[in-house]
């Protein structure tokens, strides 16, 4: 054993806490300040909670079980939107998930236009797309399955591109010795490597569009949610309440569903 | 049938990987190419298919330049020459048999390709490719449910059939165990023997290499250090070409006792 003394020289120096310090202060200004640039104020809050509470009560105790009955085919209409949406969104996302991908052309000019592109349709929000297409098509079903497709297209082709990055290297260039040419390759090499992967993309993009499509309604797009939002303007809160209670268990079960097809896939 | 005239390669991050290589293959020979790891053994078979693009010199495949060749040309090249691998390179999720019908790919057109529509003939090669490495049965299993060594047989399959001039090797039984590295190097050599297909093999173990071919090729830091008979090779030659004595890694060990087929 050592002297204590020469160990304790051993032992190196603790490391100043200040930045740990400030950065908490940092972190506590910058809620504070996001507080007061958005006005929040604990009173409101607690007022608006009683309120809300008033509200609730109004949407479901007890909510407008027979106009569920009426609520069926908009739902229907909520369904078919996004399921066509899914399906368009990720056939439009084969193409150019392959030309963002950096290891098949390798032209980087080529996949970087791709790339851009592609976050140009994520960034912006389905619902945003929703209301342009419905002030170009008109109101109806439609503009919210173009908004779903490309909102769709967008984020199947990104997780696409990545899957496809991301592939074991070898039975390319095994493929490529055998004088394939780049169509054979990603036939043979690269499609059944990221194959279940996609169909997990699809799910998950389903998942997220059969949400979006619930309040797509919102701007005219088809749906279920033009009817919160007439139900809603006319008072109709026990309506309105049904509304959100239909929505809420198809939603649920669908997610539920998906969700558990793509376990299985991976 | 195989010249190699006066190869360089460097990689862009500045590492010269071979320099002024030149060598060539007749015919029907078993050619192993030793020497340490870094010494340009995959950079030399690589740049024979241009997986890897030569800086300079040419490579002359029954007449045809490779520096030359691209497109439908190199396909066609590429067409002749099989090549496996040691990490195999199965598609690892498809059949056996799609696996193999992959040598077939540059015998059709792409459409033919694309919708798997191969001829009744190609599947009988690339059953008789299965038969010839004892795995037929396995033909209809995907290659994931397979061993290492029975995934290296597929590889070989593979490449058969594409009904090859020229086999390429690129440390094939590295990933294997003693026993199935036996197999698999019987295998390259009843394929020299029976077909007369000529092989070009890198290989780690040196007293393998001993064994199996009729030349030998010794490459240290890209240069060419020894070429000629397996049985010219002694301890003054493998100091030559390795730098130093082999270490035990280098030695396999097993090969007097393996069954010769």
């Amino acid at each position: 054993m050592r002297p204590p003394h020469e160990f304790s020289q051993k032992i190196p120096q603790k490391p100043s806490d200040i930045k740990r310090y400030l950065s908490i202060l940092l972190f506590i200004l910058l809620i504070y300040s996001a507080g007061k640039f958005t006005r929040f104020s604990v009173r409101d809050l607690i007022e608006g909670m009683n309120e809300g509470a008033g509200f609730l009560k109004e949407l479901f105790f007890p909510p407008d079980w027979a106009y569920m009955r009426r609520l069926i085919d908009p739902m229907k209409e909520t369904i078919q939107i996004s399921i066509v949406g899914t399906f368009f969104g990720s056939i439009f996302a084969i193409p150019l998930a392959i030309l963002s991908a950096r290891n098949f052309l390798q032209k980087p000019l080529i996949t970087g236009f791709f790339r851009n592109f592609l976050g140009l349709f994520r960034t912006i929000p389905s619902l945003v797309f929703a209301a342009l297409f419905a002030s170009v098509f008109g109101l109806g079903s439609f503009p919210g399955m173009m908004a779903l497709v490309v909102f769709t297209s967008g984020l199947v082709a990104k997780l696409g591109f990545e899957a496809i990055e991301s592939i074991d290297p070898g039975p390319v260039e095994a493929l490529e010795s055998c004088g394939a040419s780049k169509l054979s390759i990603l036939r043979y090499a690269i499609i059944p490597q990221i194959l279940p992967q996609y169909l997990s993309f699809v799910l998950y993009s389903f998942e997220i569009n059969i949400r979006a499509s619930a309040v797509l309604g919102y701007v005219g797009a088809g749906g279920i949610a033009n009817y919160y939002n007439r139900t809603l303007s006319f008072l109709q809160y026990d309506r309105a309440g049904s509304i959100v209670i239909l929505t809420f268990v198809v939603v649920m079960a669908l997610d539920l569903v998906s969700s558990r097809i793509r376990e299985r896939l991976l | 049938m195989l010249e190699i005239r006066n190869i360089s390669k460097t990689y862009p991050n500045g590492v010269q990987a071979l320099s002024d290589v030149s060598l060539n293959i007749e015919k029907g020979e078993f050619v192993s190419i030793i020497g340490l790891s870094g010494a340009g053994k995959s950079t030399l078979l690589r740049s024979i298919n241009k997986l890897i693009d030569m800086t300079e010199g040419d490579i002359l495949f029954q007449g045809k330049s490779i520096r030359e060749a691209k497109g439908k040309e190199l396909r066609l090249i590429r067409r002749d020459i099989g090549m496996i691998f040691q990490s195999f390179n199965l598609v690892k999720r498809s059949r056996v048999i799609t696996n193999v019908l992959c040598g077939r790919i540059a015998y059709h057109s792409p459409f033919v390709t694309f919708f798997g529509l191969y001829p009744k003939e190609d599947r009988q090669i690339a059953f008789e490719a299965l038969d010839r490495v004892n795995i037929l049965e396995k033909a209809y299993n995907r290659a994931d449910e397979l061993s290492g060594g029975q995934m290296q047989r597929v590889a070989i399959a593979r490449s058969l059939a594409q009904e090859p001039i020229l086999l390429l090797a690129d440390e094939p039984v590295a990933s294997l165990d003693p026993l199935t590295t036996i197999q698999v190097m019987d295998d390259l050599k009843r394929i020299n023997r029976d077909l007369g297909l000529t092989m070009l093999v890198n290989l780690h173990h040196v007293d393998l290499a001993l064994k199996y071919s009729s030349r030998i090729i010794g490459l240290r830091a890209g240069k060419l250090v020894f070429d000629g008979k397996a049985k010219d090779v002694n301890d003054d030659v493998l100091k030559e070409i390795y730098g130093r004595e082999l270490t035990s890694s280098e030695v396999f060990g097993e090969v007097d006792h393996a069954p010769s087929s």
